[in-house]
Parts: structure tokens; sequence; C-alpha cells
């Protein structure tokens, strides 16, 4: 077990280092000089190579490589081109709103997935079955922020019962903060649950399948017994699978629900920094995502093998 | 089950139509304004109604229609076309150097998340449909990868490989004879099911402005331009978003119906 | 009073008959043998008594187990009683445990559901002592995963016995093992059945295994019973032309012609194969598994070689090797002189003058290629392309050969049966006239009759080709009627070689002995049908 997780360990540094690596050569071929952008086309050529030497720009690429990357390690992410204040800073506030919205739609979207697939795995076939696979059918088809205009229609336009958008702020007490995420969330959630609970679904029906289950069902367990102390366990590699993915889903989803709230995330704060050329904030966000992701990546991993002794025996 | 089958050909074959309809006619020009008649509910002159400037929907959303599928199409065919050989080529040197190469490429591009990518692409590179083209393809690869890779291992693992491998054959030889023919009902139906998601993406990124740009209409961004006036106009939101979700829901349907019908396993295990 | 009486069973799956009228009774401490080839609704039979059948069953008939009319149960009843009145056992060992449990808990499980009285894993221990895991030597901790299939057959029985069960069902228990674990596995039903004085109700395709088990034998055909009777009997004086057929296929001998074995043709010299193991530790290089240890023999132009061993024993390895399909780390290997591998790459020249017929009649084929394609296939080896009539000539004379007809050719292998795809697998192989066929395991997803006709097939192709040919098999009892020389192999190693009928009669190697004594067999019929 440990040998495992010092070997997805070490594949999750390695990565990460691609990881900076490739966003740092795609942000440096992008067109535009952030110095000139700043001062607009008339600036003079020496205040310009002023401010480049303030930016740091006038570095060799490699050595601005190792600095962003160094400084990222220890918490320092560099000075915005645009505000000249701490991207940290920056990021730290906004990941106050994504980091919540994320983990609300993926609790969210996790509830409602796993009832409703094991519902339609245990009545397959059934009416039961139909309709959540029908649901669920619609559901993928939904783009989620569509889905979040029809919900600001509905329960803030015409109910009332929320605000069309922006964030009350944590200081405002933790109800009011979570209530202003409330409708972002289930826009995203839903779209995610319905996928999730097809993945379930299928995983479950393999399983329901195996040999294992007619042992247990020849046992003497009812065929619920069966499916919830033999079949779920194993139906939890596929479904864990997805659920990783989807948390990263869930992340990028966000950018775009942030617009239609104008809540004041990540999201919010990449679009504002690729409009006004500052690419180091860019670069420090996509970078803290795919951190994210590789993240959530390996906790899968480690997901996988407290479910399946195999994979802890095997490395 | 042919139901999904017959529904989703149906849909994906309606939409098809009015792109390649668009063509040669569309009910106004989707370009006209008309400020007197803007914001009109869906009437017998403009079937659909018209949004602030006047603009006849209908004809906007038959355009549009061509726009998705152009940047769908592409982008499944970026994908098909470098990640079926990538997979192809791994399976058949599976456990070797080649195989670990291609999947860990795989890993990492899965370990971005897509959008943010695509954001970023757009962004950068300038927004527009070719850039959202790549910015979708990308992502596509290790798809099919995956999914090639996924479906020649068993196949690598038949006794009809064996026997060909005994009469002579080569690795490629072998990938292109005997394991391409028996993946392609697997990659049709992953090819709809990409169609789908370049759909859904293809309308983000135009919702927030990264796809394709004015005057090419885009469903995407009849969405961005109704948000402020959802509340007035609710068919300015509701009619782009129903063709999103018609087209995406025909597709799947489309995948599964074809899944149903090629795989004769399927149909045994049913019966 | 019978233990199981089943009366007029008829069962429908989605309208398609299954069982028909299938009547037989079983008394306590009985062992009775359900047999027939597949399709003949052997299995369905037992899960009818399970009530586990798949779903869009119909049955109809009585069913009654220990007293109780079961199609007058409810689900729940039911449950009670499967575990506790009836226990079953199944073919596959290796999936038919939960793989994310431990062994003792799926063992306690059943304790649980039916004994509340008892201490589970206590019981579970006891009931796995007694099937031959002690917890001393098998922990209850340990997952299926770390268990051969033998260990599990063994976890799989204690699960159906725990609770004492009245019946047990067991569904070709011991098909997916290797000879020598299942006679291990047969005695311990054996004795389970005897000390209890548990019904027993044994399925099996393997007549040897009926005559070893059972008291009484229920043959089976298209899902109706065709014939009942005592073993020994019914062995002995077969009444159903069925049951007499199944007999003689079972104890099927060919006659080989006699050839002329001077000629050398196939040289395998000091053979070493390794395969590197998974890396366990970064920075130390991994070890290797020896599959195939310093192996030698010749198969001489005319030479009918068996090979056989226990799974594991590196057969395949070494067929692969023979094939020029993977490299060996030292050693050679020489057909007419040449080597099959030669610089790193195959060597083409020899290849197209060996071909080789596998097991699987279903994944031999490519399912989307037409039968003319298939066979030719290894004139892709030749240097020069047949003609368009040649081509048309070589397919007509190769399926004649093996029995088909000429138009055959033109039709997709999901349209023949097992048997017959076999006899396409085997025109493939003589297409291009090789001087060696490599039969791997060729007969052994065969039912009994069908096999027969393939072995009787190869014997004619002696005949009319002059074969030579390595056939490798588990099944001892074709070896010895379809060859002139085998090789025992273990381990990796060739243990004992030697003519057929000698290494038979009289086997030097231990292990050898085992084999052979491990084999169930039929008892010598002394009136021929």
């Amino acid at each position: 077990m440990l040998r495992y997780t010092l070997k997805r360990l070490l594949s999750l540094l390695v990565s990460l280092a691609i990881a900076s690596l490739v966003i740092f050569v795609v942000i440096e071929v992008a067109p535009g000089d952030p110095a000139s952008f700043m001062l607009g086309i008339n600036a003079q050529e020496d205040t310009l190579a002023a401010l480049r030497a303030e930016l740091g720009l006038d570095q060799p690429k490699w050595q601005r490589y190792v600095s962003w990357v160094g400084g990222m390690v220890q918490g320092d992410f560099g000075m915005s081109y645009q505000y000249r204040t701490p991207v940290a800073e920056m990021i730290g506030d906004r990941l106050w709103v994504s980091l919540p919205l994320a983990l609300y739609a993926l609790t969210l979207s996790t509830l409602i997935a796993f009832p409703a697939g094991i519902y339609a795995a245990a009545r397959r076939g059934k009416p039961g079955d139909m309709g959540v696979m029908g649901a669920t059918q619609l559901g993928v088809a939904i783009p989620n922020f569509w889905f979040a205009m029809m919900l600001v229609l509905i329960f803030a336009i015409n109910l009332r019962w929320f605000s069309a958008g922006g964030f009350a702020g944590w200081d405002k007490g933790f109800f009011a903060a979570l209530k202003s995420l409330t409708l972002p969330a289930i826009a995203l959630a839903l779209p995610q649950a319905a996928i999730l609970a097809r993945v379930m679904r299928s995983a479950l029906l393999d399983v329901l399948g195996e040999d294992f289950m007619r042992t247990a069902r020849a046992k003497g367990l009812t065929r619920g017994q069966a499916l919830r102390r033999h079949g779920l366990r194993n139906a939890m590699i596929p479904v864990l699978t997805i659920l990783g993915l989807q948390f990263s889903f869930l992340l990028a989803g966000g950018i775009i629900i942030e617009q239609v709230f104008y809540l004041p995330g990540l999201g919010r704060l990449i679009f504002q920094s690729i409009s006004a050329r500052d690419l180091i904030v860019v670069e420090s966000v996509t970078m803290l995502l795919v951190f994210a992701v590789i993240l959530v990546n390996f906790a899968v991993d480690l997901a996988y093998a407290a479910v399946d002794p195999r994979l802890r025996a095997r490395t | 089950m042919r139901r999904n089958l017959i529904i989703g050909g149906a849909l994906s074959a309606l939409m098809v139509l009015a792109a390649l309809v668009s063509f040669v006619w569309t009910p106004f020009e989707h370009t006209a304004m008309d400020i007197p008649n803007k914001l009109q509910s869906p009437n017998f002159t403009h079937w659909l109604g018209t949004d602030h400037f006047g603009r006849d929907i209908f004809s906007m959303i038959m355009v549009g229609a061509r726009t998705s599928i152009a940047v769908a199409v592409v982008a499944v065919g970026i994908g098909v076309g470098l990640g079926v050989p990538l997979g192809l080529w791994a399976a058949a040197r599976q456990g070797g150097w080649v195989d670990e190469v291609i999947m860990r490429g795989n890993d990492l591009i899965f370990a971005f998340p897509s959008l943010v990518i695509a954001i970023l692409i757009t962004a950068i590179f300038g927004a527009g449909a070719v850039n959202a083209i790549i910015a979708i393809g990308i992502f596509n690869i290790p798809v099919f990868a995956r999914v090639t890779r996924g479906g020649a291992l068993p196949l690598w693992a038949r006794e009809f490989i064996l026997a060909a491998r005994v009469a002579g054959k080569g690795a490629a030889r072998i990938s292109v004879e005997h394991i391409l023919p028996n993946l392609a009902n697997l990659l049709i139906v992953q090819a709809t099911i990409q169609f789908s998601l370049g759909i859904l993406a293809e309308a983000a990124l135009s919702y927030v402005g990264l796809g394709a740009q004015p005057p090419t209409p885009s469903w995407g961004r009849m969405l961005a331009d109704a948000q402020t006036l959802v509340s007035i106009a609710p068919h300015m939101a509701l009619v782009p978003g129903f063709a999103i979700i018609l087209t995406v829901l025909g597709l799947n349907l489309l995948g599964d119906g074809l899944r149903d019908a090629l795989d004769p396993r399927l149909r045994v295990a049913r019966t | 009073m019978n233990l199981l009486s089943i009366q007029n069973l008829s069962l429908r799956i989605n309208d398609t008959l299954i069982l028909h009228d299938v009547s037989l009774d079983i008394a306590p401490g009985e062992v009775v043998a359900i047999t027939g080839e597949s399709g003949s609704g052997k299995s369905m039979t037992a899960l009818a008594v399970m009530q586990l059948l798949p779903e869009g069953s119909d049955t109809t008939g009585q069913i009654t187990l220990d007293g109780q009319d079961i199609n007058n149960l409810t689900e729940a009843q039911m449950c009670a009683l499967r575990g506790d009145t009836v226990g079953m056992v199944f073919q596959e060992p290796m999936t038919a445990l939960n793989p994310v449990q431990t062994i003792g808990a799926q063992v306690a499980e059943t304790v649980r559901l039916h004994r509340p009285d008892l201490d589970p894993m206590g019981r579970a221990a006891e009931v796995l002592t007694r099937v031959g895991l002690p917890p001393d030597q098998v922990p209850l901790t340990r997952y299926p995963h770390a268990l051969s299939g033998g260990q599990r057959q063994r976890v799989v029985i204690a699960i159906a016995i725990a609770c004492g069960p009245k019946l047990l069902i067991a569904d070709e228990p011991t098909t997916a093992l290797d000879v020598t674990t299942q006679a291990q596995i047969l005695d311990l039903l054996r004795q389970l059945a005897a000390e209890d004085g548990m019904g027993l109700m044994m399925i099996t395709h393997d007549l040897a295994v009926v005559a070893e088990m059972a008291h009484r034998i229920v043959v089976m055909q298209h899902g109706a019973v065709v014939e009942t009777g005592d073993t020994a009997t019914l062995l002995a004086n077969p009444q159903h032309p069925y049951s007499k057929a199944l007999l003689a296929a079972s104890t099927h001998h060919v006659t080989l012609p006699d050839t002329d074995t001077s000629a050398p043709l196939l040289r395998v010299e000091n053979v070493i194969r390794d395969y590197p193991l998974p890396r366990t530790k970064l920075f130390q290089s991994p070890g290797h598994m020896r599959a195939v240890n310093d192996v030698s023999f010749d198969i001489p132009r005319g030479g009918r070689i068996g090979l056989v061993g226990e799974s594991g024993c590196g057969k395949s390895t070494l067929t692969r090797a023979i094939l020029g399909l993977e490299p060996v780390q030292s050693g050679r290997i020489t057909l007419g002189g040449d080597p099959v591998f030669s610089a790193g790459k195959p060597n083409l020249a020899v290849r197209r003058r060996m071909q080789v017929v596998f097991q699987d009649p279903y994944g031999s084929f490519n399912p989307r290629h037409k039968v003319a394609r298939l066979i030719t296939e290894p004139f892709h080896l030749l240097e020069t392309q047949p003609t368009a009539t040649e081509r048309k000539m070589r397919i007509t004379e190769a399926l004649t050969a093996v029995g088909l007809s000429p138009e055959d050719a033109e039709k997709y292998p999901h349209q023949f049966s097992g048997g017959q795809r076999q006899r396409i697998a085997i025109a493939r192989a003589l297409i291009i006239r090789p001087d060696l066929i490599v039969f791997d395991e060729a007969v052994s997803a065969l039912d009994v009759s069908v096999r027969a006709q393939i072995l009787d097939l190869i014997a004619d192709l002696c005949t009319q080709y002059d074969l030579t040919y390595l056939f490798i098999s588990h099944d001892l009892s074709v070896v010895r009627t379809i060859t002139d020389r085998v090789l025992v192999m273990k381990a990796g190693q060739i243990v004992e070689q030697g003519d057929t009928e000698a290494v038979f009669t009289a086997p030097q190697h231990p292990y050898t002995r085992t084999l052979i004594d491990a084999a169930p067999t039929l008892p010598e019929r002394t009136e021929h049908v």
C-alpha cells in the first residue's frame, strides 16, 4: 500500500512538472507583449524596457520558468502586471468562491446520482428505470449555462426566492453565502448528476452479471441485499473514475457558471486577466486548476486501492 | 429498442437538414436587422420570434446549426484522425515504451480541465471558430486513443490475431486488417458521443464570446445575447437552448441506438 | 422419502423451450450425476431447483425439496432455503467469489444469514478447515486473488456447506481445474456428501467423472431426460441411442497409420524462456520467471507427438517459441536445420512450413471475414501469391479435405457450429501444406461427440497428408489415442518422454504417475456396442 502510494505520488509530481512546462510554453508563445499592452501603443521604447525589467520580462525564458515554478512552490505566484498586487492574494479571495461552489455541486450531484443510479439498476427494464434513464438522457443534453439562465428566470426573476446573481460573501454568514451559491451549484450539479447516475447504473448492471453475484444469491441473499453487500463496492471503481473527472468538469464548468451569476470567482478572474493580458495571473490560475485536477486524480487512485485489494497487492 | 435509433436519427437528420437548407434558403436574411420589430414573440411572420435587433431567430438557428455541426465534425475528425492511430499503435506495443509514452501523454491531457484550456487557447490565440475547433479537437485525441486501445487489447489476445501472426503478418498490417474493422462499431458510437459533446463545448465557448465571431451566428452567442433580456423576451433564451438540447439528445440517442444495433453481444443479452 | 423430487419440469425462456418434462429424484446421501452435452439443459435444471433462473423464465411442473413444493414459496421463503437447505457450487472458481471481500467474511455471511445463533467467524474457520483451508495456513483475512483456483473452489464449497445443507448442487465444479486439483475437489465433495448424508446433484459433461462419483446417472439431451439408471448398470449397458453414442464418443479411439519416422524435422535444443516479473523496487532490475527451463526434444518427420501438462507448466510458452512468435533467451529451435527465429526476427522461410490450430473455435476467426479469406491467410507467407484459379482450387481442396463443402468458402464464421469451425481452422492450417502442424488444445473446447469427429478427421488426414504434428493438451485420454510419442511437462521442464502407450502403461516419473492416477477413467467395458 505504501509503495502504491509512493508510486502514485511520483507520477503526480511528474504530471505537475510537465503541466507547468506546457502552460508556460503556451503562454509564452501567446501573441502580445504585456508591457506594451499595459502602456498603450504610444509608449516610449525606454519606458517599455523599464516596465519589462520591472516585470522580469527581460530575463531569459528558462530563468523566468524556474523562478515562476520556484515561487509557486513557496506560495509566491508573482505580482499581477495589471494591479501590481500579489497574484496569490487575488487567487486566495476568488478561491473562496470557486472551491466551495465546486464542492457544493459535487455533493449535490453525488446525492442525486447515487440513489437514482442504484434505483434504476435495481428496477432494470421497469418503468422506474425508464423514467430515470429518460431524465438522465435529457440531463446530459442540457448545457449547464442555459440551465442556469432558466433557474434565474424561474427562481430569481419570477419567484424571487434567490437573487439573480452576485455573491453575499462569507462575512455575511454561512447560510447567506451558501444561499447565493445554491442556484449556481444546482445548475452545475444536475447535468453532471445525469452522467454520474448513468455510470452508476451501468456499473451496477455489469456487476450484476458477475458470477459472484450468483454465489451471493445462492447463499440466500435477496436481490437487494446482494446488490448492496456485493454489488456496490465492486461497482465503485468505474464510478470513482467518473467522480474524479467530474471534479475537473465542475471546476471548469464553474468558470462559465460564474459568468451567468456574476460570481467573483476564479472564472471571472481568468477572463478579466485574459482581456488585460495579465498573463501571470492566467498562468497561475490555470496551473492552480490543473494542480487541483491532478490532486483529485491522485485521491481517486488512492480510493481505488482502498476499494480493491487486488490493486494494493499488485504494486 | 429500435426507438432510440429512430428518434435519435430523426433529430440528428433534422439538424443536418436545417444546416444544409440554410445554404439555399432561410425565411429571412439572418443578419437583416429590423429594429421596429425587435423582441417579437413567435408569430406567423417570425416563426420563432425576433431578437433585440429584430433579426429572425428561426433563420439564425438554421445558420447556427452550420457552425455547430462544422465545429463538432472537424473536432471529432481531429480526435479520430490522431487518436485512433495512436491507440492502435499503443495496443500493438502493449506494455512497451511506446504504449507507456502514449498512455502517459493521454493521462496528462486528461489532467487538464478541458474547458479551461479551451478558454485559454481561444483567449490567447484569438477567439474564433478555428481556434475553438482546435481546442475541442485536442481533447478528443486522448478519448479516441483510449477507446481504441481499450477495444484493441482484448482483440490482440484473441486467437485469430495469433493466427495472423503465424501467417507472418506484422503488427501494422494486423492493426489495419484485423483490429480496426472490429473496432468500427465502438468508434462510431464514440464518435456520436464526442460529436454531441463538441456541440455542447462549442456552445459554451461562444457563450463566453470565444467561439465563432459575428456576423457568423452561433447558438451559444445567441444565448449570451439573451441573458440580459431573459425576463422580457424568454423566447430568445428558450429557442437556442432547445436547439442545443434536441441536437445533443438526438445524437446521444443515435449513439445508444447504434450501439444496440451494431453490437451483436448486446443484442443477444437483451433477448 | 426423496430429498429432491422434480416432476415434469418444463422451462421456457422468452418462449424458447429449454427444458421439457424433466423428472428426477435425489434421496438423502445419494450422489446423482446429470450429464449431457452443452445445450442439454443440465445447468438450467439446477438453477430451477435454486429458483435462480434468468429473467423471462417460465416454468411448469413440480419441484419438491425437503417436503416443500418450492413453486409455492415466496421469494423470501426461497431466500431462507438457499444457502441453508440447499447449497450450490459453480463452475468458475476464479470469478465466483467477490474480489473485494475476504474469504472469511464471505463464508461467515452465509452463517450470519441462516444461523444467527452461531459465531459467524468461528463457524467460518471451522468450515474452511473442513474443506482443507485451515486458518493457520490460509488466514480468513485473505482475499480471493491471493488463492489458487483449487483453493478458491474450496472456499466456494465452504460457502455452500457452511450451514449444513441437505442438498448440495455442484455445477461442473471441476471443469475449470487441472486434473490433479480436480481429483482433490472430487474427493472432497464425495467425502462431504458421505459424512453429512447430503444429497449431491452433480452436473458434469465428463462421463469419467460421473463414473467415479455418482450412484445414479441422469442423461439429458436437448432439454429432456433420455435415460436414468444406476451408474454401473447404465455405463455397462446403456439403452438409449444417445447414451450409447455419448459413451462411445467418450471412449473414442482412433487408429493412426504407421509412418516412417527416421528423418528429423523439428529440433528443440536446451530452450530457455524467461519472462520479466513486474518491477517491485524502483531502482532494482526486476526479477525473472523461468517459463521454459532447458527443454530439448525432437519431432521426426511423420511424428505425432503429444505434449501434456497442467496449466502454468509452460506448454503455451513453448508453443509460441516453436511457432517463432516470441524469441527465446537461450537454446535453439530449428525446423529442417533452419532456425525459426534468427537475428531477432522470425524466419519466414521456416514459418511457412508450420501452421497451428487453436483451442477456441469462436475466437480463432476474424468475425468480419469470409471463410475463403480466413483460410487463405497463410498464403501471406508465400513468396509468390497463387493465381486466382490456383487459389480457388486450394480452397476447394482444403475445405473438402476437412469434410466441408467448397460452397462454404463464401460464408462467415458465425454461420458454423463449433465443430465445423474447428474444421475450418484445420483447413487454414492445411492450405499451405506445412511440414508441421501444432494443435494447441485443439479439441478441448468441444463436446465429446464433436471431439470424436475431429479426432477421426485428424487420423484421416494423417493417412492423406502424412501429417507431422505436435498435439498439446491437458486431456490425457485424447493424447493417448492421437499420438505416438508423448512429452510430459512440469514447471517448465520435460520430466518424461517416450512412446505414448509405454508412458501411459508404465510411467517412470512420479509426476506422470500422479497425472495418470488423478485423471478419472471410465470402467473398461466388456461388450462393445
